[in-house]
Protein backbone atom coordinates (compact mmCIF):
# COMPACT_ATOMS: atom_id res chain seq x y z
CA UNK A 1 0.00 0.00 0.00
CA UNK A 2 3.00 2.38 -0.03
CA UNK A 3 2.11 3.63 -3.70
CA UNK A 4 -0.92 5.68 -2.09
CA UNK A 5 -1.01 9.12 -2.00
CA UNK A 6 -3.51 11.50 -0.01
CA UNK A 7 -4.51 15.05 -0.28
CA UNK A 8 -4.66 17.54 2.59
CA UNK A 9 -8.58 17.42 4.07
CA UNK A 10 -10.74 20.09 2.70
CA UNK A 11 -13.76 21.19 4.87
CA UNK A 12 -15.68 22.16 2.44
CA UNK A 13 -14.71 18.99 -0.12
CA UNK A 14 -15.60 16.99 2.94
CA UNK A 15 -19.04 18.71 3.61
CA UNK A 16 -20.14 18.31 0.13
CA UNK A 17 -19.17 14.49 0.04
CA UNK A 18 -20.80 14.00 3.11
CA UNK A 19 -24.10 16.02 2.01
CA UNK A 20 -23.82 14.24 -1.29
CA UNK A 21 -24.19 10.66 0.36
CA UNK A 22 -27.09 11.33 2.73
CA UNK A 23 -29.03 12.67 -0.05
CA UNK A 24 -27.95 9.72 -2.15
CA UNK A 25 -29.47 7.75 0.55
CA UNK A 26 -32.38 9.57 0.72
CA UNK A 27 -32.72 9.96 -3.13
CA UNK A 28 -32.67 5.96 -2.95
CA UNK A 29 -35.02 5.16 0.10
CA UNK A 30 -36.99 8.91 0.25
CA UNK A 31 -38.32 7.63 3.64
CA UNK A 32 -38.03 10.62 4.79
CA UNK A 33 -38.92 13.39 2.02
CA UNK A 34 -41.78 11.25 1.19
CA UNK A 35 -43.25 11.18 4.69
CA UNK A 36 -42.53 14.94 5.40
CA UNK A 37 -44.43 15.41 1.92
CA UNK A 38 -47.49 13.74 3.20
CA UNK A 39 -47.20 15.20 6.44
CA UNK A 40 -47.10 18.81 4.71
CA UNK A 41 -50.10 17.79 2.18
CA UNK A 42 -52.30 16.30 4.77
CA UNK A 43 -51.69 19.14 7.13
CA UNK A 44 -52.77 21.56 3.92
CA UNK A 45 -55.75 19.36 3.87
CA UNK A 46 -56.78 19.35 6.86
CA UNK A 47 -55.90 23.51 7.75
CA UNK A 48 -57.95 23.81 4.23
CA UNK A 49 -61.06 22.10 5.42
CA UNK A 50 -60.99 23.63 8.92
CA UNK A 51 -60.85 27.21 7.76
CA UNK A 52 -63.24 29.61 7.72
CA UNK A 53 -62.89 32.45 5.20
CA UNK A 54 -65.81 34.49 6.40
CA UNK A 55 -63.99 34.47 9.77
CA UNK A 56 -60.41 34.92 8.73
CA UNK A 57 -59.13 35.63 5.63
CA UNK A 58 -56.70 34.03 3.30
CA UNK A 59 -54.04 35.98 3.76
CA UNK A 60 -54.17 36.33 7.80
CA UNK A 61 -54.62 32.44 8.31
CA UNK A 62 -52.11 31.03 5.66
CA UNK A 63 -48.35 32.60 7.07
CA UNK A 64 -48.88 30.49 10.37
CA UNK A 65 -50.08 27.77 8.41
CA UNK A 66 -47.15 27.80 6.70
CA UNK A 67 -44.53 27.78 9.62
CA UNK A 68 -46.02 24.95 11.49
CA UNK A 69 -46.06 22.77 8.57
CA UNK A 70 -42.11 23.93 7.93
CA UNK A 71 -41.46 23.29 11.58
CA UNK A 72 -42.93 19.42 11.79
CA UNK A 73 -42.15 18.74 8.58
CA UNK A 74 -38.49 19.69 8.77
CA UNK A 75 -38.42 17.70 12.06
CA UNK A 76 -38.70 14.45 10.26
CA UNK A 77 -35.94 15.15 7.97
CA UNK A 78 -33.74 15.91 10.72
CA UNK A 79 -34.65 13.37 13.02
CA UNK A 80 -33.81 10.49 9.86
CA UNK A 81 -30.24 12.56 9.44
CA UNK A 82 -28.41 10.66 12.01
CA UNK A 83 -30.13 7.24 12.24
CA UNK A 84 -28.48 6.36 9.02
CA UNK A 85 -25.00 6.48 10.82
CA UNK A 86 -26.24 4.88 13.71
CA UNK A 87 -28.32 1.75 12.33
CA UNK A 88 -24.80 0.09 11.55
CA UNK A 89 -22.46 2.86 13.39
CA UNK A 90 -20.82 3.79 10.38
CA UNK A 91 -20.55 7.77 12.50
CA UNK A 92 -17.68 5.48 14.09
CA UNK A 93 -15.99 5.10 10.92
CA UNK A 94 -16.33 8.85 9.67
CA UNK A 95 -15.14 10.42 13.07
CA UNK A 96 -11.88 7.68 13.08
CA UNK A 97 -11.20 9.45 9.39
CA UNK A 98 -9.54 12.36 8.63
CA UNK A 99 -12.66 13.99 8.09
CA UNK A 100 -13.16 17.03 11.17
CA UNK A 101 -16.03 16.81 13.30
CA UNK A 102 -16.93 20.25 12.37
CA UNK A 103 -16.93 19.22 8.28
CA UNK A 104 -19.21 16.34 9.55
CA UNK A 105 -21.41 19.11 11.15
CA UNK A 106 -21.72 20.62 7.64
CA UNK A 107 -22.32 18.25 5.76
CA UNK A 108 -24.54 16.77 7.90
CA UNK A 109 -26.75 20.48 8.14
CA UNK A 110 -26.31 20.95 4.34
CA UNK A 111 -28.01 17.69 3.27
CA UNK A 112 -30.71 19.12 5.66
CA UNK A 113 -30.92 21.90 3.93
CA UNK A 114 -31.53 20.85 0.99
CA UNK A 115 -34.00 18.15 1.91
CA UNK A 116 -35.86 21.23 3.82
CA UNK A 117 -36.13 23.72 0.78
CA UNK A 118 -37.33 20.70 -0.82
CA UNK A 119 -40.70 20.37 1.39
CA UNK A 120 -40.81 24.56 1.21
CA UNK A 121 -40.60 23.89 -2.53
CA UNK A 122 -43.54 21.36 -2.26
CA UNK A 123 -45.54 22.88 0.56
CA UNK A 124 -45.48 26.44 -1.24
CA UNK A 125 -47.30 26.22 -4.46
CA UNK A 126 -49.53 23.78 -2.51
CA UNK A 127 -50.40 26.36 -0.01
CA UNK A 128 -51.57 29.53 -2.63
CA UNK A 129 -53.34 26.68 -4.03
CA UNK A 130 -55.43 25.61 -1.36
CA UNK A 131 -55.69 28.70 0.50
CA UNK A 132 -56.71 30.49 -3.38
CA UNK A 133 -53.58 32.96 -2.42
CA UNK A 134 -52.56 35.60 -5.48
CA UNK A 135 -49.37 34.27 -7.41
CA UNK A 136 -46.96 37.66 -7.79
CA UNK A 137 -43.54 38.34 -7.44
CA UNK A 138 -43.96 38.95 -3.76
CA UNK A 139 -43.44 34.63 -3.52
CA UNK A 140 -39.81 35.17 -4.07
CA UNK A 141 -39.51 37.29 -1.39
CA UNK A 142 -41.41 34.79 0.52
CA UNK A 143 -39.27 31.84 -0.58
CA UNK A 144 -36.18 34.16 0.05
CA UNK A 145 -37.42 34.46 3.83
CA UNK A 146 -38.46 30.59 3.87
CA UNK A 147 -35.06 29.97 2.45
CA UNK A 148 -33.17 32.25 4.78
CA UNK A 149 -34.64 30.45 7.72
CA UNK A 150 -34.24 26.91 6.79
CA UNK A 151 -30.61 27.77 7.47
CA UNK A 152 -30.87 28.98 11.15
CA UNK A 153 -33.26 25.82 11.41
CA UNK A 154 -31.47 23.35 10.19
CA UNK A 155 -27.81 24.46 12.00
CA UNK A 156 -29.99 24.43 15.23
CA UNK A 157 -31.68 20.78 13.98
CA UNK A 158 -28.98 19.45 13.24
CA UNK A 159 -26.72 19.67 16.28
CA UNK A 160 -30.00 18.42 18.35
CA UNK A 161 -31.02 15.73 16.22
CA UNK A 162 -26.96 14.59 16.76
CA UNK A 163 -27.65 15.07 20.82
CA UNK A 164 -30.94 13.18 20.26
CA UNK A 165 -29.06 10.18 18.27
CA UNK A 166 -27.33 9.24 20.97
CA UNK A 167 -30.35 8.67 23.07
CA UNK A 168 -33.29 5.56 22.66
CA UNK A 169 -35.68 8.34 22.73
CA UNK A 170 -34.53 10.42 19.56
CA UNK A 171 -37.39 10.79 17.80
CA UNK A 172 -39.56 12.17 20.87
CA UNK A 173 -36.62 13.79 22.42
CA UNK A 174 -35.89 16.20 18.79
CA UNK A 175 -38.66 18.63 18.98
CA UNK A 176 -38.42 19.04 22.82
CA UNK A 177 -34.92 20.14 22.84
CA UNK A 178 -34.85 21.97 18.93
CA UNK A 179 -38.48 23.69 19.45
CA UNK A 180 -37.63 26.06 22.04
CA UNK A 181 -34.37 27.41 19.89
CA UNK A 182 -36.37 27.65 16.68
CA UNK A 183 -38.53 30.44 17.92
CA UNK A 184 -36.09 33.23 17.13
CA UNK A 185 -36.42 32.01 13.78
CA UNK A 186 -40.05 31.15 13.40
CA UNK A 187 -41.43 34.31 14.75
CA UNK A 188 -39.28 36.65 12.32
CA UNK A 189 -39.97 34.62 9.33
CA UNK A 190 -43.99 34.53 10.02
CA UNK A 191 -43.58 38.02 10.81
CA UNK A 192 -42.22 38.78 7.16
CA UNK A 193 -44.24 36.02 5.55
CA UNK A 194 -47.12 37.63 7.02
CA UNK A 195 -46.27 40.92 5.62
CA UNK A 196 -45.06 39.51 2.29
CA UNK A 197 -48.36 37.64 1.63
CA UNK A 198 -50.39 41.00 2.42
CA UNK A 199 -48.75 42.38 -0.50
CA UNK A 200 -46.09 44.79 1.44
CA UNK A 201 -42.81 45.62 -0.29
CA UNK A 202 -39.77 43.84 0.63
CA UNK A 203 -38.42 46.65 2.21
CA UNK A 204 -41.00 46.75 5.07
CA UNK A 205 -39.57 43.45 5.75
CA UNK A 206 -35.63 44.15 6.27
CA UNK A 207 -35.72 44.45 9.69
CA UNK A 208 -37.08 40.50 10.06
CA UNK A 209 -34.68 40.00 7.32
CA UNK A 210 -31.56 41.23 9.23
CA UNK A 211 -33.11 39.04 12.48
CA UNK A 212 -32.98 36.14 9.98
CA UNK A 213 -29.50 36.61 9.00
CA UNK A 214 -27.80 37.33 12.57
CA UNK A 215 -29.54 34.35 13.64
CA UNK A 216 -28.27 32.30 10.98
CA UNK A 217 -24.96 33.51 11.60
CA UNK A 218 -24.96 33.18 15.69
CA UNK A 219 -26.29 29.38 15.30
CA UNK A 220 -24.41 28.39 12.75
CA UNK A 221 -21.14 29.61 14.32
CA UNK A 222 -22.40 28.20 18.07
CA UNK A 223 -23.63 24.51 16.86
CA UNK A 224 -20.20 23.69 14.67
CA UNK A 225 -18.20 24.78 17.52
CA UNK A 226 -20.80 22.91 19.89
CA UNK A 227 -21.03 19.56 17.64
CA UNK A 228 -17.67 18.03 18.65
CA UNK A 229 -19.14 18.13 22.38
CA UNK A 230 -22.33 16.00 21.17
CA UNK A 231 -20.12 13.04 20.01
CA UNK A 232 -18.46 12.82 23.22
CA UNK A 233 -19.54 9.23 24.75
CA UNK B 1 9.21 3.56 21.73
CA UNK B 2 7.78 7.19 21.43
CA UNK B 3 10.68 10.13 22.61
CA UNK B 4 10.22 12.91 24.67
CA UNK B 5 9.56 14.97 21.60
CA UNK B 6 6.53 14.69 19.40
CA UNK B 7 7.21 12.92 15.99
CA UNK B 8 6.00 13.79 12.97
CA UNK B 9 3.68 11.25 11.71
CA UNK B 10 5.11 8.72 9.47
CA UNK B 11 4.43 8.27 5.70
CA UNK B 12 3.18 5.45 4.40
CA UNK B 13 6.63 4.35 3.20
CA UNK B 14 8.37 5.26 6.35
CA UNK B 15 5.96 2.70 8.16
CA UNK B 16 7.02 -0.82 7.40
CA UNK B 17 9.26 -1.55 10.49
CA UNK B 18 10.37 1.74 11.06
CA UNK B 19 8.88 2.90 13.71
CA UNK B 20 8.48 0.87 17.36
CA UNK B 21 6.21 1.84 20.13
CA UNK B 22 3.31 2.67 17.78
CA UNK B 23 0.73 2.46 19.84
CA UNK B 24 0.79 3.38 23.64
CA UNK B 25 -2.11 3.30 26.12
CA UNK B 26 -1.17 4.50 29.40
CA UNK B 27 -3.06 3.68 32.45
CA UNK B 28 -6.23 4.30 30.58
CA UNK B 29 -9.53 3.66 32.78
CA UNK B 30 -12.91 4.57 31.41
CA UNK B 31 -15.63 5.07 34.15
CA UNK B 32 -19.55 4.74 33.69
CA UNK B 33 -21.89 6.41 36.38
CA UNK B 34 -18.51 5.69 38.55
CA UNK B 35 -17.73 1.57 37.88
CA UNK B 36 -14.74 1.55 35.93
CA UNK B 37 -15.58 -0.58 32.60
CA UNK B 38 -11.88 -0.27 31.86
CA UNK B 39 -9.62 -0.26 34.59
CA UNK B 40 -5.66 1.39 34.72
CA UNK B 41 -4.77 -0.58 31.52
CA UNK B 42 -1.78 0.08 29.85
CA UNK B 43 0.03 -1.03 26.60
CA UNK B 44 2.64 -0.76 24.33
CA UNK B 45 2.62 -1.99 20.91
CA UNK B 46 5.45 -1.30 17.89
CA UNK B 47 5.63 -1.83 13.91
CA UNK B 48 4.22 -5.31 12.76
CA UNK B 49 2.92 -6.56 16.31
CA UNK B 50 -0.46 -8.13 16.47
CA UNK B 51 -2.07 -8.23 20.01
CA UNK B 52 -5.11 -10.64 20.47
CA UNK B 53 -7.44 -9.78 23.03
CA UNK B 54 -9.44 -12.18 24.76
CA UNK B 55 -11.86 -12.07 27.51
CA UNK B 56 -15.72 -12.91 28.46
CA UNK B 57 -18.64 -10.92 27.46
CA UNK B 58 -18.71 -7.40 28.86
CA UNK B 59 -14.86 -7.84 30.28
CA UNK B 60 -14.15 -4.30 28.76
CA UNK B 61 -12.69 -5.25 25.42
CA UNK B 62 -15.02 -3.40 23.27
CA UNK B 63 -14.37 -0.39 25.20
CA UNK B 64 -11.06 -0.77 25.79
CA UNK B 65 -10.45 -0.56 21.62
CA UNK B 66 -12.50 2.09 21.40
CA UNK B 67 -10.16 4.15 23.32
CA UNK B 68 -6.76 2.70 21.55
CA UNK B 69 -9.17 4.25 18.14
CA UNK B 70 -9.68 7.67 19.61
CA UNK B 71 -13.47 6.75 19.75
CA UNK B 72 -14.09 7.13 23.14
CA UNK B 73 -12.00 9.69 25.34
CA UNK B 74 -10.44 7.99 28.72
CA UNK B 75 -12.13 9.00 32.09
CA UNK B 76 -8.69 8.68 32.54
CA UNK B 77 -4.76 7.91 31.34
CA UNK B 78 -4.11 8.37 27.51
CA UNK B 79 -3.70 6.87 23.96
CA UNK B 80 -0.61 7.61 21.89
CA UNK B 81 -0.25 6.26 18.08
CA UNK B 82 3.18 7.48 16.85
CA UNK B 83 3.44 9.84 19.95
CA UNK B 84 0.72 12.20 19.49
CA UNK B 85 -2.69 11.26 21.51
CA UNK B 86 -5.84 10.52 19.88
CA UNK B 87 -8.34 11.65 18.13
CA UNK B 88 -5.75 13.81 17.37
CA UNK B 89 -5.20 15.74 13.84
CA UNK B 90 -6.49 14.49 10.34
CA UNK B 91 -2.90 12.95 9.44
CA UNK B 92 -2.95 10.61 12.69
CA UNK B 93 -6.17 9.27 12.08
CA UNK B 94 -5.95 8.32 8.79
CA UNK B 95 -3.16 5.92 9.98
CA UNK B 96 -6.17 4.08 11.55
CA UNK B 97 -8.19 1.04 10.25
CA UNK B 98 -11.25 -0.06 12.69
CA UNK B 99 -13.80 -2.95 12.15
CA UNK B 100 -16.06 -4.04 14.44
CA UNK B 101 -19.03 -6.50 14.74
CA UNK B 102 -21.08 -3.77 13.56
CA UNK B 103 -20.51 -2.98 9.75
CA UNK B 104 -20.53 0.68 10.07
CA UNK B 105 -21.60 0.83 6.11
CA UNK B 106 -24.78 2.54 4.76
CA UNK B 107 -27.28 -0.11 3.55
CA UNK B 108 -28.67 1.67 1.26
CA UNK B 109 -25.32 2.16 -1.20
CA UNK B 110 -23.52 -0.22 -2.93
CA UNK B 111 -20.79 -2.35 -2.04
CA UNK B 112 -18.57 0.24 -4.56
CA UNK B 113 -20.21 3.31 -2.97
CA UNK B 114 -19.58 2.95 0.27
CA UNK B 115 -15.83 1.95 0.13
CA UNK B 116 -15.30 4.65 -2.25
CA UNK B 117 -16.86 7.07 0.38
CA UNK B 118 -14.47 5.51 2.67
CA UNK B 119 -11.39 5.98 0.52
CA UNK B 120 -13.04 9.36 -0.41
CA UNK B 121 -13.09 10.44 3.71
CA UNK B 122 -9.75 9.17 3.90
CA UNK B 123 -7.97 11.80 1.31
CA UNK B 124 -7.10 9.09 -1.22
CA UNK B 125 -5.88 10.94 -4.20
CA UNK B 126 -6.65 7.22 -5.86
CA UNK B 127 -9.73 6.70 -4.24
CA UNK B 128 -11.54 4.63 -7.25
CA UNK B 129 -8.58 2.58 -8.10
CA UNK B 130 -7.85 1.43 -4.38
CA UNK B 131 -11.32 0.69 -4.30
CA UNK B 132 -11.14 -1.51 -6.87
CA UNK B 133 -8.13 -3.46 -5.66
CA UNK B 134 -9.04 -3.62 -1.75
CA UNK B 135 -12.30 -4.88 -3.21
CA UNK B 136 -10.54 -7.70 -5.48
CA UNK B 137 -8.70 -8.35 -2.59
CA UNK B 138 -11.58 -9.11 -0.10
CA UNK B 139 -12.76 -11.00 -3.05
CA UNK B 140 -16.12 -8.95 -3.49
CA UNK B 141 -15.52 -7.00 -6.44
CA UNK B 142 -18.12 -9.27 -8.45
CA UNK B 143 -20.46 -7.76 -5.94
CA UNK B 144 -19.40 -3.82 -6.51
CA UNK B 145 -22.95 -2.96 -7.59
CA UNK B 146 -24.77 -4.53 -5.22
CA UNK B 147 -26.99 -3.15 -2.28
CA UNK B 148 -25.55 -3.46 0.81
CA UNK B 149 -29.10 -4.42 2.04
CA UNK B 150 -28.92 -7.01 -0.26
CA UNK B 151 -26.14 -8.71 1.24
CA UNK B 152 -25.17 -11.74 3.41
CA UNK B 153 -23.48 -10.93 6.78
CA UNK B 154 -20.75 -12.23 5.78
CA UNK B 155 -20.72 -10.34 2.63
CA UNK B 156 -21.45 -7.34 4.54
CA UNK B 157 -18.16 -7.92 6.95
CA UNK B 158 -15.84 -8.05 3.73
CA UNK B 159 -16.98 -5.31 2.71
CA UNK B 160 -16.85 -3.79 6.25
CA UNK B 161 -13.37 -4.84 6.39
CA UNK B 162 -12.60 -3.49 2.46
CA UNK B 163 -13.69 -0.60 3.77
CA UNK B 164 -11.13 0.00 6.59
CA UNK B 165 -8.35 -1.46 4.87
CA UNK B 166 -8.68 0.37 1.68
CA UNK B 167 -5.75 3.12 2.83
CA UNK B 168 -3.36 0.61 3.78
CA UNK B 169 -4.07 1.58 7.63
CA UNK B 170 -0.54 1.44 10.23
CA UNK B 171 -2.61 0.39 13.16
CA UNK B 172 -6.14 -1.69 12.80
CA UNK B 173 -8.56 -2.06 15.57
CA UNK B 174 -10.62 -5.37 15.06
CA UNK B 175 -13.53 -6.11 17.29
CA UNK B 176 -15.02 -9.41 16.34
CA UNK B 177 -14.19 -9.24 12.77
CA UNK B 178 -14.42 -12.89 11.49
CA UNK B 179 -18.37 -12.60 12.97
CA UNK B 180 -20.41 -14.25 9.83
CA UNK B 181 -17.43 -14.70 7.94
CA UNK B 182 -17.52 -18.18 5.51
CA UNK B 183 -14.39 -20.00 5.54
CA UNK B 184 -13.42 -17.68 1.97
CA UNK B 185 -13.93 -14.52 4.05
CA UNK B 186 -12.21 -15.75 6.95
CA UNK B 187 -9.37 -16.34 5.20
CA UNK B 188 -9.02 -13.61 3.00
CA UNK B 189 -9.27 -11.55 6.00
CA UNK B 190 -6.33 -13.61 7.78
CA UNK B 191 -4.48 -13.07 4.51
CA UNK B 192 -5.33 -9.49 4.53
CA UNK B 193 -4.07 -8.95 8.67
CA UNK B 194 -0.95 -11.22 7.95
CA UNK B 195 0.05 -8.76 4.54
CA UNK B 196 -0.70 -5.68 6.77
CA UNK B 197 1.58 -6.66 9.50
CA UNK B 198 3.94 -7.31 7.37
CA UNK B 199 3.82 -4.36 5.88
CA UNK B 200 4.84 -3.09 9.00
CA UNK B 201 0.90 -2.31 10.48
CA UNK B 202 0.01 -2.44 14.05
CA UNK B 203 -3.19 -5.16 14.76
CA UNK B 204 -5.33 -5.40 17.85
CA UNK B 205 -7.59 -8.24 17.45
CA UNK B 206 -10.93 -9.01 19.56
CA UNK B 207 -11.89 -12.31 19.14
CA UNK B 208 -13.82 -15.17 20.68
CA UNK B 209 -12.27 -17.61 18.77
CA UNK B 210 -8.47 -18.74 20.32
CA UNK B 211 -7.62 -20.54 17.30
CA UNK B 212 -8.43 -17.67 15.00
CA UNK B 213 -6.70 -15.07 17.69
CA UNK B 214 -3.28 -17.31 18.52
CA UNK B 215 -2.86 -18.08 14.24
CA UNK B 216 -2.13 -14.14 14.01
CA UNK B 217 -1.28 -12.53 17.15
CA UNK B 218 2.28 -11.69 18.43
CA UNK B 219 0.99 -11.03 21.70
CA UNK B 220 -2.12 -12.00 23.47
CA UNK B 221 -3.98 -10.42 26.55
CA UNK B 222 -6.77 -11.72 28.59
CA UNK B 223 -9.23 -8.98 30.41
CA UNK B 224 -11.26 -9.72 32.85
CA UNK B 225 -13.43 -6.87 34.54
CA UNK B 226 -12.13 -4.35 33.07
CA UNK B 227 -8.44 -5.22 33.17
CA UNK B 228 -5.60 -7.47 31.92
CA UNK B 229 -5.57 -10.51 34.17
CA UNK B 230 -2.96 -12.47 32.07
CA UNK B 231 -0.49 -11.31 28.90
CA UNK B 232 2.09 -13.15 27.04
CA UNK B 233 4.68 -12.13 24.49
CA UNK B 234 5.94 -15.24 22.10
CA UNK B 235 6.67 -16.24 18.42
CA UNK B 236 3.80 -17.42 16.52
CA UNK B 237 5.23 -20.95 16.67
CA UNK B 238 4.71 -21.37 20.49
CA UNK B 239 1.50 -20.92 20.91
CA UNK B 240 -0.42 -23.61 21.76
CA UNK B 241 -4.24 -23.66 21.35
CA UNK B 242 -5.30 -26.07 23.59
CA UNK B 243 -2.76 -25.07 26.52
CA UNK B 244 -4.12 -21.68 26.06
CA UNK B 245 -7.75 -22.30 26.28
CA UNK B 246 -7.28 -24.34 29.65
CA UNK B 247 -5.38 -21.44 30.80
CA UNK B 248 -8.41 -18.97 29.76
CA UNK B 249 -11.22 -20.75 31.07
CA UNK B 250 -8.94 -21.33 34.53
CA UNK B 251 -8.26 -17.67 34.27
CA UNK B 252 -12.00 -16.56 32.95
CA UNK B 253 -14.06 -19.14 34.95
CA UNK B 254 -11.91 -17.81 38.33
CA UNK B 255 -13.51 -14.43 38.16
CA UNK B 256 -17.04 -15.48 37.41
Amino acid sequence: MSELAFREPSFLVDAIRIARKDLLIEFRTRSGFLSAAVFALLSLAIFRFSWDPTAVTSVDLAPGVLWVIFTFAGLLGLNRSFNVEQVDRAMDALLASPVSREAVFAGKALGNLVFVVAVQLLALPTLALFFGLRVGPEWWGVLAVAVLAAVGFVAVGTLFAAVASNTRLAEMLLPMLALPFFVPVLIPAAQATSSLLAGRPLSEVLPELKILGAFDIVFVAACTLAFPFTLEE
Amino acid sequence: MPSATTPAVPSHSQRAGAWCGALVAEGVTRKYGGRAVVNDVSLQLSAGDCLALFGPNGAGKTTLLRMLGGLLRPTRGRVTLHGRELPGEAETRRLLGVISHKSMLYDALTVRENVLFAAECQGLRNAAAATDAVLEKLLVRDRANTTVRLLSRGLQQRVSIARALVHGPSLVLLDEPYTGLDETGARALTDALRALKANGATVVLITHNLSEGLALATETAIMRNGQFVHRMTRPDSEYDVTQYATLYRELVAGGE
